[in-house]
């Protein structure tokens, strides 16, 4: 049983062929790269397998069930967590308050139980804010627990944003561009949290990545895209000498 | 400049932060408890009308403030409420049970409108909305036989639990207990999971979905719960008026809610009953003013409505935190003296959002 597979996954928007028969797997515990130049169909595919684009063909697989034509908020509830490219967080709440949201789906207490605040909810409240603590801990978030989102550094931005996926408890993390904007360093911190991610917490990461010495750094295994359509798998190394990748991002030798 | 050192996570989920918030509120209590005593017949009754309107915003502030979904037509769930108590009180239903009614009816209306709000958004969910309210406003004023159309409907005093509410003060206690628990209800909602997911659909419904928001479910929710607040309030209001008829509830009155809900301060509880008591205490104002107006100007009929437009516009333009924000501005201006610097509040538009996913 695989932990997640993805067979044949094409969507179409009118006559433009988006992603065209994408078939990949992604084994439990490993860091999974999609590259490609841009307009490839990268965070299209996230998109289909978030659930928010239902794919014009294809099934996806997540721990052996089928998942694809499920309804998008179902997908947290399942174990998936999601980034995204342009940073959606709730721009009029604090850190926290972005962190807590993220723990929604673990939310048991019912709608009178919370008009009323019973102890119940307490408890719950107080059980929510320990975990999200814990992320804020390995994140090394305290300073801005507090802030606003609106007032933010971009760098510090990325960082709530992959707070606020961890904080959901998932088994598969959906990274899209996480070096994207970030200065060097911001990116080696965010090189050296996905293999914590992967070693501290045993999260598989399936992320889509332009930045090559980190895709060097992380992955355990790559796929090349291009227009849409698969190039090429396997090691990172492997890929990036491909000369089929090597066309698609430089163009050919004349 | 009061620093509040943190030592257990209960001191965020506390209702008051620390002791000085507990003793203001509670003066504020002891004066609100004591008002009848002091103050004249008809200023008890004008705190009514605010008691009354700070629930109606309170319900609004709910939907518009903290989900985000605009709401134009707010007045229909007042009418609901109103004539369902007109109705069951003429049959004799007790009033603990009539207003029960109203909340529910409401609610269910609450719901109806609910599902077109959740594929439109903005403009077009305000002229759905809107819509809404014209549709009840007509179904009142045609359906004669049950509401008496343009007649309109008499209310008798309330009955409660065996004593009668024959005077303002007794319905000002009246209000002001249900207000409270209003309140008090609501700001347990805003403080658990329930509560977050409305902020989290009001900021990015995408984001929302990501973290397993049910996003139907919970607009559903947030139009059921303010339309259940407007319609208690639309009960109390009938009572208050002791006579309604179908002109109470029009387009004028929903966008009167809604402008209580911007200049009071959108996002918080505090800016509903700032609005409400600005919007009730208006009109006190205006006539007021007319006799020192010239007489061109006092002797206009569209002078109220004159007056709220060009007061919503300014506070659009160069105050759009509310009252509210300006409060907490001179607030924290006093508060931090002399380190108060005027870019404080400002909002940082400093990164655009492309390629939203709709």
């Amino acid at each position: 049983m695989s932990f997640f597979k993805v067979e044949n996954l094409s969507i179409q928007f009118g006559g433009v062929k988006a992603v065209s028969n994408v078939s990949f797997e992604v084994r439990q515990g490993e860091v999974f790269t999609i590259i490609g130049p841009n307009g490839a169909g990268k965070t299209t595919i996230f998109n289909l397998i978030s659930l928010i684009y239902p794919p014009t063909s294809g099934r996806i697989f997540f721990e052996g069930r089928e998942i694809t034509g499920m309804t998008p908020h179902r997908v947290a509830n399942l174990g998936i967590a999601r980034t995204f490219q342009n940073i959606e967080l709730f721009e009029h709440a604090t850190v926290l308050q972005n962190l807590l949201i993220g723990r929604h789906n673990h939310a048991r207490t019912s709608l009178w139980q919370e008009l009323l605040f019973l102890p119940a909810v307490r408890r719950a409240e107080l059980a929510h804010r320990e975990a999200a603590e814990k992320v804020i801990d390995f994140l090394e978030l305290q300073h801005y627990r507090d802030s606003f989102v609106a007032g933010l550094p971009y760098g510090v931005r990325k960082v709530v944003e992959l707070a606020r996926a961890l904080c959901i408890g998932p088994k598969l993390l959906l990274l899209d561009e996480p070096s994207s904007g970030l200065n060097p360093e911001e990116t080696d911190d965010m090189a050296f949290w996905i293999e914590d991610i992967k070693k501290d917490l045993g999260v598989t990461v399936l992320m889509v990545e332009h930045d090559m010495s980190l895709v060097s750094r992380v992955s355990d295994r790559v796929l090349a895209l291009s227009q849409g359509e698969m190039l090429s798998i396997g090691t990172s190394r492997e890929v990036q000498g491909d000369p089929k990748v090597i066309e698609a991002y430089l163009g050919k030798q004349e | 400049m009061r620093f509040h050192f943190k030592t257990d996570y209960d001191q965020d989920i506390r209702l008051f932060k620390d002791g000085v918030q507990v003793f203001w509120y509670g003066l504020l209590a002891v004066c609100l408890l004591g008002l009848p005593l002091v103050l004249p017949e008809y200023l008890v009754g004008q705190m009514v009308f605010i008691l009354i309107y700070c629930i109606i915003g309170l319900g609004l502030m709910l939907l518009i403030g903290f989900t985000g979904q605009i709401s134009l037509g707010h007045a229909a769930f007042l009418a609901v409420g109103a004539y369902t108590e007109a109705l069951l009180q003429a049959r004799g239903v007790p009033f603990a049970v009539s207003l029960l009614a109203a909340a529910l009816l409401s609610g269910a209306a609450g719901v109806l409108v609910g599902l077109p709000a959740l594929r439109l958004k903005g403009i077009y969910l305000a002229i759905a909305t809107m819509a809404f309210g014209f549709i009840v406003e007509e179904i009142i004023t045609r359906w004669e036989h049950v509401t008496g159309g343009n007649s309109g409907k008499q209310l008798k005093q309330i009955d409660f639990f065996g004593v009668t509410i024959d005077s303002d003060a007794r319905f000002y206690y009246l209000c002001l207990g249900l207000t409270a628990v209003i309140l008090l209800g609501l700001i347990n909602l805003m403080r658990s999971p329930t509560g977050r997911a409305f902020v989290a659909i009001r900021d990015s419904e995408i984001s929302a979905q990501s973290m397993g928001i049910h996003l139907a479910r919970y607009k559903t929710v947030a139009f059921a719960l303010s339309a259940m607040l407007t319609g208690v309030a639309g009960a109390l209001y009938a009572h208050k008026l002791q006579f309604i008829s179908p002109e109470q509830f029009n387009l004028l009155v929903s966008i009167e809610m809604a402008t209580l809900v911007f200049i009071g301060g959108l996002g918080s509880f505090h800016g509903a009953i700032f609005g409400a008591a600005f919007i009730i205490a208006l009109p006190q104002v205006i006539v007021f003013m007319k006799d020192y107006l010239p007489t061109a100007v006092a002797q206009q009929t569209g002078l109220q409505p004159t007056i709220f437009g060009i007061i919503l516009i300014c506070f659009l333009l160069f105050e759009p935190l509310g009252i509210y924000g300006r409060w907490v501005k001179i607030r924290t201006y006093f508060s931090l003296f002399p380190f108060y610097r005027r870019g404080m509040f400002r909002r940082q538009k400093a990164y655009m959002k492309s390629d939203r996913l709709k």
